[in-house]
């Protein structure tokens, strides 16, 4: 399925909130979303989640005769996977550009890196050696998918155990985990990718961007670092260019962030250390929480509302009354009637349709224009989306049903509104529009 | 535009780039000499370079097709790519914000050395390219490869950097005397 593309006022929203430096989901420019790491049953499967973004891993391991120029190391092979899952635009074998992309990243974070000791993984010089399969699925993009995917990797690396080998001179016994428990990896570091976005050529820039956000960038700066402040890879990918002292700067950033992530994912890997020795439950079934199939998940952002109404009082006072213009209904046909005349919409992209809807008609009171206060949909939704810095508190106002108007009384009919003086204030900033329409006061 | 009319861009040209190693580049011969994934990051890595570089608004709904061929690898293999590919555009005549130069650097016994070779490189130390606008010094591409520590980084790109503003120096001295000798060729 092809991607739906970004509409320009979805575009231009995004940028300017980033401009104010503002995120749509309250955090702030460095700000990581919540990481959570769950594992399965097996040893080696984990699944990561940041924020929305999930990513499955899975290591398993075989044991095969080496390359030929490295006759005593391992081999290591990564790979990740896009499915339609993740996201309805990727499709099987389409995106390659993207996952050539991605993979390459890992490879290069984990392999070039050498985290894993490959020279331990040898088993007979030449003859056999353990190669070792890192498989990940990206189940939901929602996002900054290489920073979700390294860390799936490494945590299912460090939590991997592999059978126990031993050599007696030609022999070589290869154990069961019955018979001899299985030994982890040697693992010398954990190299983390932290994803930098750039917006308005380098100007702002976001840690861990979220899909939206990834949509509307100039660029990317992906650092992996471990907790050694040693860097494994840089890659900057877009058209963006940057300077020396932002690459410097994004890599004092990394790590600050990589320390957090690494002390996250020792904790989460001792707790489930600790849960299998103590003979617990453990495993997926155990560690997604609350996840019932007929329940949506959804994670609350808690808004605060406490000095809601100071702000609005204080937003009264400082805006300006509006323009009181009495219009005369004119009356085009029995039962139509139009007040006002629509002014030129400011955005400029609508098309002809819009400018129709801003004729209203009153078939009831076509000829009281007084008291009457029209307030419709239209309008809120206007007012809402408006970048204005009067509107920030009173946007919480979700008016979905017309008001219905009786001449003389200014009944107005709304869900959520938590007192009278924000529903005038509201219904004066919905006036103070640039898209006037007719008022009138009684 | 030949092919690929579905990707063609309405207010900018699409640049296509293709790179491959022939299959005596390398000490051992190369089984595929485009197609996997090496080669396929190199040519996305180009192809992100040389759009931050050229004007494509100038040509809308139109391709530029880059194609860099590797005859010998002897380490750099992406920065002599980026290099020949300026000099090309140049020649071409097609319009570049400044030139575009590349060079690699590593970090060997606390030294950062510039513009390593296949020796070199095969050691498995830290290694750098970078893709550099020498005069608005803007980086058009970093890539970083193996460990290296966060305070030696300032460093290691310092001397990318110089090797590039070197590199320059040669690039612009070259586009300068085959324009002057074409001009006199001409007879203009």
């Amino acid at each position: 399925m092809k991607e739906t593309p970004l509409s320009n006022c979805e575009r231009r929203f995004l940028l300017r909130a980033i401009e104010e430096r503002k995120r749509l989901d309250g955090r702030q420019s460095y700000d990581y979303r919540n990481v959570r790491i769950s594992f399965g049953a097996d040893y080696g499967c984990c699944i990561v989640e940041l924020g929305r973004t999930r990513v499955l891993g899975q290591v398993s391991c075989e044991l095969v005769s080496p390359k030929l120029n490295r006759a005593t190391e391992g081999i290591l092979f990564f790979n990740l996977e896009l499915s339609p899952m993740a996201a309805p635009a990727f499709e099987p074998g389409r995106q390659s550009d993207l996952l050539v992309k991605l993979n390459r990243l890992l490879e290069r974070c984990l392999r070039n890196s050498k985290c894993i000791d490959t020279e331990s993984l040898c088993v007979v010089a030449g003859v056999k050696v353990w190669q070792i399969r890192v498989d990940l699925h990206l189940l939901n993009h929602d996002g900054n998918i290489i920073d979700a995917a390294s860390i799936a990797a490494i945590v299912a690396l460090c939590h991997f155990r592999r059978p126990d080998v031993s050599v007696q001179g030609e022999e070589v016994t290869l154990y069961t985990p019955e018979e001899r428990d299985p030994v982890p990896l040697s693992i010398h570091h954990m190299p983390i990718c932290v994803s930098f976005a750039f917006f308005q050529q380098g100007t702002y820039l976001l840690v861990d961007p979220s899909e939206r956000e990834e949509r509307v960038m100039d660029g990317l700066l992906v650092i992996a670092m471990n907790k050694h402040r040693e860097i494994c890879t840089i890659q900057s990918s877009g058209g963006i260019m940057l300077l020396k002292d932002q690459v410097l700067r994004c890599s004092k950033i990394t790590g600050v962030k990589v320390a957090e992530i690494t002390e996250l994912i020792q904790k989460a890997l001792e707790n489930d250390q600790k849960v299998r020795k103590e003979g617990g439950k453990f495993g997926f079934a155990e560690s997604i929480p609350n996840q019932k199939i007929s329940a949506f998940k959804m994670e609350r952002a808690p808004v605060d509302t406490n000095d809601v109404e100071e702000q609005a009082e204080e937003i009264i006072t400082k805006a300006d009354p509006p323009s009181d213009v009495f219009a005369k209904p004119i009356l085009r046909m029995p039962g139509t009637a139009q007040i006002g005349e629509g002014i030129e919409n400011s955005w400029g992209d609508l098309e002809e349709s819009e400018r129709e809807e801003e004729e209203e008609g009153n078939s009831d009171d076509a000829t009281t224009p007084e008291g009457q206060k029209m307030e419709t949909e239209e309008i809120n939704v206007v007012s809402k989306t408006k970048k204005d810095d009067d509107t920030i508190v009173l946007s919480d106002s979700e008016e979905e049903e017309v008001v219905i108007l009786e001449p003389e009384e200014r009944e107005k009919k709304t869900r959520t509104h938590t007192s009278t003086k924000q529903e005038n204030s509201s219904s004066k900033k919905a006036f103070n529009k640039k898209r006037k329409k007719k008022r009138a006061t009684h | 535009m030949r092919g690929s009319r579905s990707k063609a861009l309405h207010d900018r040209a699409l640049v296509n780039c293709q790179y491959s190693m022939a299959t005596f580049s390398t000490g051992e011969r190369k089984r595929r000499p485009h197609g996997d994934r090496k080669s396929s990051e190199m040519t996305l890595h180009l192809k992100q370079t040389f759009e931050a570089a050229i004007l494509t608004q100038l040509y809308p709904r139109s391709q530029i097709d880059i194609y860099v061929q590797i005859l010998q690898a002897d380490g750099g293999n992406y920065c002599a790519c980026v290099n020949a590919a300026t000099l090309a555009t140049i020649d071409a005549g097609i319009p570049m914000r400044d030139y575009v130069c590349a060079s690699s650097a590593g970090f060997i016994e606390d030294t950062p050395l510039a513009d390593l070779n296949y020796v070199e490189e095969a050691a498995g130390g830290p290694q750098v390219a970078l893709a550099l606008l020498p005069k608005s010094d803007q980086i058009a591409l970093l890539e970083m490869n193996s460990r290296l520590h966060e305070d030696h980084l300032e460093q290691v790109i310092e001397a990318a950097s110089k090797a590039c503003k070197d590199v320059y120096a040669v690039l612009d001295q070259v586009v300068r005397d085959h324009v002057h000798e074409v001009t006199t060729l001409l007879g203009e």
